[in-house]
């Protein structure tokens, strides 16, 4: 069914720290991995050993370049997938109830047998998390690793999405977002997690941490001072070669 | 976006189709015998050509039947049912006037209707996505019902309506161009805040998440076709409106029925290239995290 079930209690998904992530996509080919031999149609390839190579990812690692007014530029890595939003434009689109968001715990989730393949869902999701797989033919998406974490054939420290077991930073964690008292939950209140295009009005159960400020260095070397370099107008033979070789055609004035 | 041709096809036949659908249904004119045939016939190829042409872009078409489920939430759903509803009912209404000679007006109001139902739960699929600031506007709907009128009104002989729906929706055209050119920008959404990360500075695109393209650049990420805008734009006025408008305008002094062939032709002309750009100028909010448009 389509209709949006009442906002549940639990809200599960995923914060990511945008400070900490190297950007080393282990993420991507972990989920890559788990996701392909498990839930549902595996992710397929199409000339992946080509130049034109490309594929179903429900998981993708941008990196943005950020210029502040002041110092230099600062490169952020940033992983992207479906927030498991509790507005979920997806879902309500969707002709045939494929699309579905659960009651018990909000992960919104595609019943592949139902799916037409219109992509629809992926038009109505401003981030891009909903890709129609290619041989298939039906729409995938991150389902928060459903067959994990609930999963009481996997070693306790399993039961969590593959990309955040993976993750060599620690930049990814998992989570109940509706339980204020919850380790991800106290993590956004004291970092000021927050949401991707809060405009489209999705409200998106994943938050993102925001990149810690930088520090600027002080000046801690007393010596400094003392060995500046000296010289700015360079004479004697430097000073000649210095014009000669500004005299030469091609040589900065 | 990516303008798939058989989404193309679909908008501009079944739009047309059910133009002329309405306009029997309303019985301007309501023909009998053979001439209502081919009338009837007309409309259906049309209006079926093109919903069996929409349904070549779904990767499951062999599971069509689900999409009828989800009319409460579904735009989608909605169009489907209002689409099976208006065949059965023009068909029983055509089959009055075909085979028997009677007119059965009641129905025939009820699926002029539906057949604009149709045109409206089309438009509203579109209109619907808050990710395609283009299209999130209430000239969405105007648009595609104007231009279904007037195709309608072309294709039934009703040639002061067609003028006059020539005139509006020329003129909503353009209108929805002029705005539409300025809705991404209005829209708010930005590279910014769909990082998250203007706090801190300008951002930019640097490096994107894989070497190759993907579903999402080739779906919605669509600027190939971008550069020709001005000349399709010039191409859909002229052939779309103001080619048909002057032949009616003879039609109208001479009676000639093969001007009357040509109008309509040019009009498709026009419609298809109108279309076309629909769906190539509209910018899906998901490219920004590409740094494309
Ligand atoms: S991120 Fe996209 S696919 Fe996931 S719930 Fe939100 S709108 Fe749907
Ligand atoms: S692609 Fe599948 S899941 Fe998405 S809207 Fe269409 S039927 Fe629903
Ligand atoms: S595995 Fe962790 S550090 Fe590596 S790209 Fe993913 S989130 Fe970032």
């Amino acid at each position: 069914m389509t209709t949006l079930p009442p906002p549940s209690a639990k809200k599960l998904g995923l914060v990511i720290d945008l400070d900490t992530c190297v950007g080393c996509h282990a993420c991507v080919v972990s989920c890559k991995g788990w996701n392909t031999e498990n839930y549902g149609a595996p992710l397929s390839d199409q000339n992946a050993y080509s130049a034109a190579g490309q594929g179903t990812f429900l998981n993708r690692v941008h990196s943005y370049e950020v210029q502040p007014d002041q110092g230099a530029a600062q490169l952020i890595h940033f992983p992207k997938s479906c927030l498991h939003c509790e507005d979920a434009p997806c879902v309500t689109v969707c002709p045939t109830g494929a699309s579905y968001k659960r009651q018990e715990d909000g992960i919104v989730l595609v019943n592949e047998q139902d799916c037409i393949g219109c992509g629809l869902c992926a038009w109505a999701c401003p981030y891009g998390a909903r890709e129609l797989d290619a041989a298939e033919c039906v729409m995938k998406k991150c389902t928060l690793c459903v067959d994990r974490i609930y999963n009481e054939n996997l070693p306790e420290e399993d039961r969590q999405p593959a990309c955040v077991r993976t993750c060599p930073a620690g930049a990814r964690h998992f989570g109940d977002l509706g339980d204020p008292d919850s380790d991800v939950s106290q993590l956004v209140a004291e970092r000021g997690g927050f949401d991707l295009m809060p405009e489209q009005g999705t409200k998106p159960v994943n938050k993102y941490l925001p990149p810690r400020p930088k520090d600027v260095e002080p000046e801690i070397d007393i010596l400094a001072p003392y060995l500046e370099p000296v010289a700015q107008d360079a004479k004697g033979l430097m000073g000649w070669l210095d014009k000669a070789l500004t005299a030469m055609p091609g040589g900065s004035k | 976006m990516h303008p798939a041709p058989s989404v193309i096809i679909f908008n501009t036949f079944s739009g047309i189709g059910f133009g002329l659908l309405f306009f029997l249904g309303l019985g301007f004119p309501a023909p009998t015998g053979w001439v209502a045939f081919v009338f009837f016939a007309i409309a259906y190829i049309m209006a079926v050509g093109g919903l069996i042409a929409s349904t070549f872009h779904l990767g499951h078409p062999e599971r069509a039947i689900k999409a009828f489920s989800q009319w409460r939430t579904s735009w989608l759903s909605r169009e489907g049912i209002c689409a099976v509803a208006a065949l059965i009912i023009m068909a029983i209404y055509g089959a009055g006037l075909v085979f028997f000679g009677t007119k059965l007006t009641i129905l025939g109001w009820v699926g002029a209707v539906l057949s604009l139902g149709v045109v409206y739960t089309t438009s509203m699929i579109y209109a619907q996505m808050k990710t395609v600031p283009r299209w999130k506007h209430w000239s969405t709907p105007a648009l595609f019902i104007d231009l279904s009128v007037a195709g309608g009104a072309l294709l039934s002989g009703n040639i002061v309506i067609a003028l006059i729906m020539l005139v509006i929706a020329g003129g909503m055209t353009a209108y929805y161009w002029a705005t539409g050119d300025k809705r991404f920008a209005e829209s708010g959404s930005n590279l910014a805040n769909a990082t998250g990360l203007g706090g801190i500075g300008s951002v930019r695109a640097f490096e994107p998440p894989h070497t190759g393209s993907n579903y999402l650049l080739k779906e919605f990420a669509f600027e190939v076709g971008r550069k020709h805008v001005q000349k399709l734009r010039i191409i859909s006025m002229v052939f779309g409106f103001a080619i048909p408008f002057v032949l009616l305008l003879m039609v109208q002094a001479s009676a000639s029925h093969i001007l009357a062939l040509f109008a309509v032709i040019s009009h498709i002309v026009g419609v298809l290239a109108l279309r076309w750009l629909f769906f190539a100028q509209a910018e899906h909010v998901v490219g920004l995290y590409y740094g494309k448009r």
